[in-house]
């Protein structure tokens, strides 16, 4: 049997492709440009590579408008990283206590938490501002973390993954005289490790491309992330470094990607079948 | 090595009474199959035995320890599920080895075990694999493991067999059945499956709708059959069940399909018009020229022998089994024995023994 | 949905679910909470003393034709986000979901950009499409087509509508993969046997069956675009030119953090509280849907 090459779809995957690829190679190539060149207009479609000092050069000290990228990365590391960890562990232990235990005012909690889904932060931002200032958590880094951390789209996944856990491995586990802490800890987390990582992926995008929230609790630019930081070096665009800011987007993007791009697989079926 | 006493274990669920008064012996060392169609209650039975369930009300007892309120991890029992519940995030040793590592046993004494216990069910080479990694038998196998190196007071098999193909079934059966006369661990089997009842079990309880039908040896179970449920459920192809009355003083019964037997075994006490059911296994009928005409609606050569499905003018159908594998005939010309009648009262559905006043 | 093999226990569990019961009473409970009072208040000029006046900040917001234009603003918006993501998106997986060489790559290709920030697409599409610097936007202006999006409205919509729908596809495109191959070949190959061929069949057999998918994916599309684009329409045009692209997320920012008028982006912010219960509701509805096949 011979392959007839599927030209139209393999044109429009390209396409599709280049769509998404084009737009970050444009900026790398013209982040290794000078100022003035991109100034002028001029595009390039090679990176130089005599340029590309410019990245270890803004990591060390950033743009006008923003501080040393090395420095935003890092809290947007940070941040990324405490968001999805934090509320990986308190959306299991709530999932946890909700699928497998009967407790008084158990679905009142449930339907509490569900109603996080439908107040995502661009709704509540100016009260939830005010209740930082009285908590004194302005400009704090647990400021910029804890309101992200509670919200109910991983506590709602765990609950799915659970409630259909075998009866049977929850019994056998009980007769091999597995306590409950014991099961979550031994059983139950490691079989959601999928889901798990899956979470991991989403919640740690979430927590790097943060933007509203931070903008409004950083008020100094040590807590800037790279986000707020790139967007501040573009100011008002009078004194810009475009090359600058062109590497400090490549840099930006690396490590949501890397993250996306190694974990992939679990990703995209815990993405889907999550929502199950 | 335990002996299992249930004294009186009724059961219900909310309004719905799955169990009503389940009493039980066993006898150290003893595989007492449960058998019955789905629902009838035995696995409840069985899930109350383990702990995994509550009685509401009754006792349970091992080695005459009332266990009835003790937690599952605290009767000395291991269970065999059926769909092997193994943890499939672990390997087959640690799977055979979590349970002991709870009880805090030493990492030699724990390896003792799951080594001895492997060698028996010939699972030494898959130690380091993971449940995907094994065929449906295999997983089976290190269910069983995961029971044996528990040292028990008490096994629980809850239909164990019945996820696997036949051909498997039938090995398996043979070497479940080997491992606990081997290890002499008193055992509590739960299966639907008639032929692995009467197989497997030194004793049968048979229950039908949550009650407890007839307990005694398969053998007795198969010829002496306490009531037509049970009559019905084991033996295959079923037995025939046809309806009659009490003739002749109580020394026969005519049956509705025309015939009258007299009884070979002695008359029953009772009124002539009393109602009957007679029961005749398929096998024990026989091909007789001076027998009734049976025409043949159906057959089913099954090589050793041949089943033929028989249908009378009044819709009854009669099942019979023949050693010969060729039939033709349009119509067969079959007898029933006295001998190997079975009497039963057609209100109550019980065996009436001869003379019984 | 409820488990039958439990843990017993209520204390345990009770000191377990603590944790976000408490974040969620701190963070949104209370400040959802105080967004509905203030709602109902407004401060005088000063900005002294604030006094009730019910609902007179949500008749005031529903005829003031600025805040009306707003929500048509953002209604068209929206539409033409979730329009223009989801059918690239749907080509896309259609094109994925063929037997052809390197699928896998092609996959992975259009799944990272799902790593892109909102904010980040802006600056991407920013560093692109600048009148003066933009790689793209300074060679059509050089080429004599006048673009400069902060001065020409429809511009800057088509901008906004862009980035926002570029960032999406990656998200789409997972979905309707995901659903793509959910249909089992066993009905592709029945219709193929039929008789039915390309678009014919795409259109009586496999969109139908997508159906679920898709208006789970339209719902979380309209949400997306009108919360989650925050980030990028700040980021290019901040609203701008003058109001040209203030959605109505946009504006709760301008009139709450910007021009501080508590009581109005207060009411502002319960008027789309209610719009977002009401979507997810619907979304849940249609997940129910979806993993019924």
């Amino acid at each position: 049997m011979t392959r007839r090459i599927d030209w139209p779809a393999h044109i429009i995957l390209s396409l599709g492709v280049a769509l998404f690829v084009l737009p970050i190679w444009l900026v790398l190539s013209g982040s290794t440009l000078t100022a003035a060149e991109i100034s002028r207009g001029e595009l390039s479609l090679i990176p130089r590579l005599s340029g590309l000092g410019v990245y270890a050069s803004v990591l060390r000290d950033g743009s006008p408008g923003a501080g040393p990228v090395w420095r935003m990365l890092l809290v947007s590391g940070a941040m990324a990283l405490t968001i999805a960890v934090g509320k990986i562990v308190i959306s299991i232990l709530s999932a946890y206590a909700i699928t497998f235990f009967r407790f008084p005012f158990r679905m009142a909690a449930f339907w509490t938490i569900f109603i996080t889904l439908m107040l995502p932060v661009e709704v509540r931002i100016i009260p939830t501002y005010s209740v930082m200032s009285d908590l004194g958590l302005i400009n704090t880094f647990p400021g910029m973390t804890i309101p992200l951390i509670a919200s109910a789209t991983a506590t709602l996944l765990f609950r799915q993954t659970f409630l259909v856990v075998p009866d049977e491995l929850v019994e056998a586990a009980r007769m091999d005289g597995a306590g409950p802490w014991r099961f979550l800890k031994d059983i139950l987390i490691p079989v959601s490790s999928s889901n798990l990582a899956a979470l991991f992926v989403i919640l740690f995008v979430y927590g790097w491309n943060q933007y509203l929230w931070p903008l409004l609790v950083a008020t100094t630019p040590e807590l800037d992330t790279i986000v707020i930081g790139i967007v501040k070096m573009i100011g008002t665009e009078t004194a810009t470094e475009w090359n600058r800011v062109m590497a400090t987007a490549v840099l930006a993007l690396l490590p949501p990607v890397a993250v996306v791009v190694s974990m992939q697989r679990w990703f995209v079926r815990g993405l889907t079948d999550g929502e199950k | 090595m335990a002996t299992l006493i249930l004294d009186d274990i009724r059961k219900s669920f909310g309004k719905t009474a799955v169990l009503h008064g389940v009493d039980l012996a066993l006898h150290s060392g003893e595989m007492l199959v449960i058998v019955g169609a789905s629902g009838c209650g035995k696995s409840t039975l069985l899930r109350l035995v383990a702990g995994l369930e509550e009685p509401t009300s009754g006792r349970i007892l091992i080695d005459d320890t009332d266990v009835t309120n003790r937690d599952p991890s605290q009767r000395d029992i291991a269970m065999v599920f059926q769909n092997y519940a193994l943890y499939p995030h672990m390997s087959v040793f640690d799977n055979m080895a979590y349970g002991l590592r709870i009880r805090k046993l030493s990492d030699a004494e724990i390896k003792r075990r799951v080594d001895e216990a492997a060698g028996l069910l010939e699972l030494g080479h898959l130690l380091d694999r993971k449940p995907a990694q094994l065929s449906g038998g295999q997983r089976q196998r290190v269910a069983m493991g995961r029971a044996i190196v528990r040292e028990p007071k008490l096994f629980l098999f809850d239909e164990p067999l019945s996820n696997l193909d036949a051909t498997l079934r039938v090995t398996m059966r043979a070497e479940i059945r080997r491992l606990q006369r081997r290890m002499g661990v008193t055992s509590l089997y739960v299966t639907h499956d008639q032929v692995e009842a009467m197989t497997l079990g030194d004793r049968l309880l048979v229950l039908h709708k949550g009650v407890p039908v007839q307990l005694a040896t398969p053998m007795e179970v198969f010829h002496r059959p306490a009531n037509t449920y049970v009559a019905g459920f084991i033996g295959a192809p079923a037995m025939n069940l046809l309806a009659g009355k009490l003739a002749q003083g109580g020394r026969a019964v005519a049956l509705e399909i025309g015939e009258t037997i007299v009884f070979a075994d002695g008359p029953r006490a009772g009124a002539d018009g009393m109602a009957l059911t007679i029961g005749i296994r398929p096998e024990h009928l026989r091909l007789a020229d001076d027998g009734f005409t049976l025409p043949v609606d159906l057959v089913e050569p099954l090589g050793s022998e041949t089943v033929v499905i028989g249908k009378l003018e009044s819709g009854t159908l009669l099942t019979i089994k023949l050693a010969h594998s060729h039939v033709t005939d349009s119509f067969l010309r079959v007898r029933i024995p006295p001998e190997h009648l079975h009497v039963f009262d057609a209100g109550s559905g019980l065996r009436l023994e001869p003379g019984a006043g | 949905m409820e488990r039958r093999t439990i843990f017993p226990g209520t204390w345990f569990p009770i000191l377990l679910v603590l944790p976000q019961l408490a974040l969620t009473a701190v963070f949104f409970l209370w400040p959802a909470g105080q967004a509905i009072w203030s709602s109902t208040t407004r401060a005088d000029p000063f900005g002294e003393n604030t006094f009730f006046v019910g609902l007179e900040n949500f008749s005031d917001l529903f005829s003031d034709p600025l805040y009306i234009d707003s929500i048509t603003r953002t209604l068209v918006f929206c539409a033409a986000v979730a329009l223009l993501s989801m059918s690239v998106a749907l080509l896309l997986a259609v094109c994925a979901d063929r037997e052809i060489r390197g699928r896998g790559w092609y996959r992975v290709m259009l799944i990272w950009p799902y790593a892109v920030a909102p904010a980040m697409a802006a600056v991407l599409w920013l560093l692109l499409m600048h009148p003066q610097v933009g790689l793209v936007g300074a060679w059509l202006n050089h080429s004599g087509i006048a673009w400069d999006y902060k001065l020409n409205d429809a511009q800057a919509m088509g901008m906004v509508i862009a980035a926002s729908a570029w960032k999406q596809v990656s998200y789409n495109f997972i979905f309707f993969l995901a659903g793509l191959q959910s249909i089992p070949k066993a009905v592709i190959e029945a219709a193929r046997m039929d008789g039915a061929k390309g678009w014919f069949r795409f259109r009586s057999v496999v969109l139908p069956l997508l159906m679920p998918t898709v208006f789970f994916l339209i719902v979380v599309n309209l949400v997306y675009a009108a919360f989650d684009t925050f980030g990028t329409i700040q980021a290019l045009t901040q609203g701008g030119p003058g109001k040209a692209t203030e959605t109505l997320v946009v504006k709760v920012y301008r009139d709450g953090v910007v021009n501080l008028d508590i009581g109005a982006s207060s009411a502002e912010s319960v008027v789309l509280m209610i719009g977002v219960i009401a979507l997810t509701a619907m979304q849940f509805r249609f997940l129910g849907k979806r993993g019924e096949k």
